[in-house]
């Protein structure tokens, strides 16, 4: 109630003017038929907005919040500058809508095109689009991109693919006839043999993930060619700090690049806000969804930015749409774009080699505890499974006591893992923590 | 404006990052490795911060201009809800928390959230069970269409389409489509609502579902909406409600009483979280009792001593719609809104949204036609045909507004309105806004007949005027 | 004024007979409703299709419109110019502008198209 301007009396006038002479509210609602009205609207009285703070304050401190991260699992505890909150506190940007009217949108529409320049050069492809919900729905939109640009039907997913994405994929398609195949991974990396297999001249797409869900890094130009050759697209989902370091999926060959952005100065939020981004080579860019910022010029040549190619979308395309999506997350777009600029070029190498410095270091430390043994059939970034002498969700659950969250226990995805858990590490975490957490494990494990 | 790229000076540096306490690293492989650095800018933190700062100053927002977006519900952002979603016992929980140990327990208050915020919108619409997943109300749309196929799934039941009316917004046929649903177009009545007869001609057991608003995008409530769902019903069909327009019948209606099966809300709209210049909003769906098992996995439960956890052992749910539990920290501040507003709060806010769009729709009776002009709820369509037989359509309409400083209603929407001018004004509108627009209107109105070609040149107060569409198109200069 | 020579279907497909082939594009009222054209998603060479079959798709800023073939046949030619100058069919919609040509397999079919002056009073009825 504290949000309406008009007083008793402007309305009383203001219903008046709108015909309702009986100065009732009720009438307004006269269409709506007496045996349709609620049948109970049983909700509490309003609250003062500081009775509310201090409630919610209160649920807050419900959750254990002083824990020192070593989960990832595709979402990670990065350090997020405080120009990048500060920036989208402005009201211009965060209440304003989808730049429907160009002109009065100009700043929205060139943060965008910044943006999906910034993912072309991150991943080395040539178009981007605005952004989609998160890393899972994007690899689902490029899935059905694939299937749209083959005309096929089958898809082959590594099993080195986040589980949660995997899950999300068949989830999406259970009402459409798609023959998913997945492939296990071998020692760390894509297998292969047996995805040689299964490639034919019926595959869509063949999905993999850099670094994989294991934190194992790959190669996947030799995968991209054999697609390529049976006419089959690949889709590779990333992790954008990752791309400080790692070969792009550009120069491996992937048609499709994916990934969750929230690790580009986005809050982990208990899930979200997140950002899926998609970037693609220049020929598919009719078949990607989502909405797309192109630049253009006013009739005196001034530059300027409008959505465009939006033929391919639903309010002009509707059941032939390429997707059904009707927005982007422009905020969290806007967030990442600002992340990539402050921490800039030199800056996301430098980030990219801490994190990988700090897990080198981890996985030293860890290494070194009796019965502790780090996996390391394959190289990896910043992300690495360990194999544990007992059940790792019983360990990650004593290590929370002094503090610190261990890991992900990957038994709750894989039944054949129960010892086994997945440790991140970010350029957050500092020696001592490292230090604390590997003495912390020793601990737990032998005394 | 200069592209940041363009700003972008070699050495310079933003911010500091924490980097190296522990020793450098062996190298990677160079297979590995990228062979060039990513052209990202190099910019200082103060260049960065007025590059975007000037960049936000080209933008029209609810907090500098009155913005009424039909069908959008573009109403104030309260700040404090701004404040509660940065708390860090919130913002900074990692969503895999709740499965580390005991089944949520170290995640309370979140869950607490989730289930609380369930509860209320399941009151508030009638409902019985609500997911509060989806991340978007297109989003909410396709996992309603997807519960929808589940049901008939169960029962062994193959049906074939999905009815929408033309008045529908466009996600709503794109999200039968991509559910594996074919779509048949019902036309409107000469009333603006969805035409009886061609429903009844329609409607059979090849029917899976029925997706509609209520108020339609024409902003007029149809009297036999529960005739129609009972219909469906008879049918074996499910009735699908659009939540984008639930700012209109707060207290006054619920879809659940209405006859609807599953709804999907907009919280960017009705529950005032911000719209983020496109993103991100939150559309949970709820569902009757008798879809409650096909939800997507994760459910919050609770626990009979009063704690809550997570159940993913569930096996007739549609499964992962969303990596983890939707937009969190929008839910936050959509739960923050309701509690603020309580019951007659809310209530208040659907009166006054429909007081605001009836005044501004009987003001400007007379000066442009209201193909559908006899009331109205929280939004209403007029049309430029009288200004377009002198060459003013409604985008130059539109045009002209932005040099009054209004951001444009929707135009050319819906699509069964010619030269269409959607109008929602919300309830956080003052009066004093509300007549600015009339005298601005009749202004333009005015302008029309006087001197049509001076609308060509709108907009002029703008960092850029008309921009060119077509070329953007053909260029496709997507990226720097 | 529509050419003389040419047929014409309901859906603003001109098609011009030529033995047994024809020439297929889109009317000057089909540009002109459609506005600037920004792409053309030409017909896929060597390809049988059938009658009143979606073969092409003709997109302006703010519409998509499906080209389809009013007559069966086979598709041996596409109008390769479109591909980097789409604007051809504003331009030239009955000459430089056609979309595509087809070997046909039918030629009952083209006897019930419209002649010029029937599309023209067709084009007075909407």
């Amino acid at each position: 109630m504290s949000y309406i301007p008009n007083s008793i009396e402007d309305r009383q006038e203001m219903l008046k003017a709108a015909g309702v002479n009986s100065g009732k509210m009720a009438d307004l609602f006269k269409n709506i038929p007496r045996r349709l009205q609620p049948r109970s609207f049983d909700l509490a009285p309003g609250r003062s907005e500081f009775e509310v703070e201090k409630y919610l304050r209160g649920l807050g401190k419900k959750n254990v919040t002083d824990l020192v991260y070593f989960i990832g699992g595709g979402f990670y505890d990065h350090y997020i500058p405080a120009a990048i909150d500060a920036l989208t506190s402005r009201s211009e940007f965060y209440t304003a809508y989808t730049p429907y009217q160009p002109e009065a949108s100009q700043g929205n529409l060139q943060a965008i095109y910044e943006y999906q320049s910034c993912i072309c050069r991150l991943t080395g492809m040539e178009a981007a689009n605005a952004s989609l919900y998160d890393g899972g729905t994007a690899l689902y939109e490029a899935a059905m991109m694939a299937i749209r640009i083959t005309g096929r039907n089958k898809i082959i997913i590594d099993g080195g693919v986040s589980p949660i994405y995997r899950k999300m994929l068949y989830c999406y398609t259970s009402n459409l006839s798609i023959d998913f195949i997945e492939i296990p991974v071998s020692h760390g990396q894509s297998d292969r043999v047996e995805l040689d297999k299964r490639l034919d001249e019926e595959t869509a797409a063949v999905i993999l993930q850099n670094p994989n869900f294991f934190g194992a890094i790959d190669d996947h130009a030799d995968i991209c060619a054999r697609c390529h050759n049976s006419g089959a697209l690949v889709i590779e989902s990333v992790y954008p700090i990752a791309l400080g370091l790692l070969k792009t999926p550009e120069a491996m060959g992937a048609d499709i690049v994916t990934g969750e952005g929230q690790s580009l100065g986005i809050p982990l939020s208990f899930g979200g806000p997140y950002l899926g981004f998609m970037a693609t080579k220049k020929k598919y860019v009719r078949k990607m969804p989502g909405r797309i910022v192109g630049a253009t010029t006013d009739k005196n040549g001034n530059r300027g930015f409008v959505l465009t190619l939006q033929t391919r979308e639903q309010h002009i395309r509707r059941e032939k749409a390429t997707s059904n999506i009707c927005s982007n997350q422009a905020l969290c777009a806007l967030r990442a774009l600002i992340y990539m600029a402050l921490v800039g070029k030199d800056g996301l190498k430098e980030v990219a080699s801490a994190c990988r410095d700090k897990a080198e270091y981890t996985k030293q430390k860890l290494g070194e505890i009796k019965g502790v043994e780090v996996k390391k059939s394959s190289p990896t970034f910043n992300e690495f499974t360990v194999k544990l002498p007992e059940n790792a969700n019983e360990v990650i659950g004593k290590l929370i006591g002094k503090g610190i969250a261990a890991g992900f226990p990957l038994g709750r995805y894989y039944a054949d893992m129960e010892n086994y858990m997945l440790v991140a590490v970010t350029e957050k975490r500092t020696r001592h923590e490292i230090v604390r957490f590997a003495d912390a494990l020793e601990a737990a494990l032998w005394s | 404006m200069e592209l940041i790229f363009e700003l972008s000076r070699a050495g310079r540096r933003g911010v500091k990052m924490p980097t190296g306490d522990v020793p450098e690293s062996a190298s990677l492989d160079p297979v590995y490795t990228r062979e060039k650095d990513a052209e990202l800018p190099s910019l200082s933190e103060p260049e960065v911060v007025r590059h975007f700062t000037n960049l936000s100053k080209m933008n029209f927002g609810v907090d500098s201009h009155f913005y009424p977006l039909g069908s959008c519900t573009m109403k104030y952002n309260p700040k404090i809800t701004e404040r509660i979603a940065a708390f860090s016992s919130f913002a900074s929980i990692h969503p895999l928390q709740p499965q580390l140990v005991n089944g949520g327990m170290l995640t309370q208050g979140a869950l607490e959230v989730i289930s609380d915020l369930e509860n209320v919108l399941c009151e508030i619409t009638g409902m019985d069970e609500f997911t509060t997943q989806p991340m978007a109300g297109a989003h909410g749309e396709l996992t309603g269409i997807m519960l929808i196929a589940a049901h008939h799934r169960e029962k062994g039941d193959r049906r074939k389409y999905i009815l929408i009316p033309d008045s529908g917004h466009g996600t709503n046929p794109a999200s039968a489509a991509i559910a594996g649903y074919e779509v048949k177009t019902i036309k409107s009545d000469d009333k603006g609502v969805m035409d009886m007869n061609e429903f009844r001609k329609e409607m059979n057991e090849d029917v899976a579902g029925v997706m509609l608003t209520c108020p339609n995008t024409l902003g007029i409530f149809n009297p036999r909406i529960k005739e129609l769902a009972d219909l469906a019903h008879a049918s074996g069909a499910l009735m699908y409600y659009d939540g984008a327009n639930l700012n209109a019948i707060m207290g006054k209606a619920r879809p659940g009483d209405l006859g609807f099966d599953i709804v999907h809300l907009n919280l960017h709209k009705t529950f005032a979280t911000p719209h983020g210049g496109g993103g991100p909003g939150a559309g949970p769906v709820g569902v009757k009792k008798h879809l409650a098992e096909f939800l997507p996995t994760s459910r919050v439960v609770k626990r009979k001593d009063g704690t809550f956890t997570l159940d993913y052992d569930r096996p007739k749910s549609i499964g992962y719609i969303s990596q983890f539990y939707g937009n969190f920290g929008v839910l936050l501040k959509a739960y923050a809104y309701i509690l603020i507003e309580g019951k007659e709060g809310l209530i208040e806010v659907s009166e006054n949204a429909v007081l605001n769009a009836n005044y501004l729709m009987r003001r400007l009776k007379g000066h442009y036609d209201i193909p559908y002009g006899e009331n109205c709820m929280h939004e209403f369509v007029i049309s430029c045909c009288r200004q377009a037989k002198r060459g003013v359509h409604a985008v130059d309409i539109a045009k002209a507004l932005i040099d009054k400083g209004i951001h444009p209603p929707t135009i050319y929407f819906p699509l069964n309105v010619k030269e269409a001018i959607m109008i929602e004004p919300t309830e956080t509108e003052s009066r004093e806004t509300l007549d600015e627009f009339v005298r601005v209107m009749i202004e333009l109105a005015e302008l029309a007949e006087k001197d049509p070609v001076a609308f060509k040149e709108f907009p002029k107060t703008t960092s850029v005027g008309r921009l060119d569409e077509v070329k953007a198109a053909r260029d496709m200069n997507i990226s720097a | 004024m529509v050419p003389e020579e040419l047929k014409y279907t309901k859906e603003h497909e001109w098609v011009k007979i030529d033995g047994e082939t024809a020439l297929i594009g889109i009317t000057d009222h089909a540009q002109s409703e459609l506005g600037d054209i920004t792409f053309i998603e030409l017909p896929v060479q060597a390809k049988q299709v059938k009658r009143g079959e979606s073969v092409a798709t003709v997109e302006s800023v703010k519409a998509a419109s499906d080209v389809y073939s009013p007559i069966s046949g086979e598709i041996v030619e596409v109008n390769g110019l479109l591909e980097d100058a789409p604007e051809t069919i504003n331009l030239s919609p009955y000459e430089n502008g056609w979309i595509f040509q087809i070997k046909i397999s039918d030629g009952g079919e083209v006897e019930t198209m419209m002649d010029a002056a029937a599309y023209e009073e067709y084009l007075g009825t909407l």
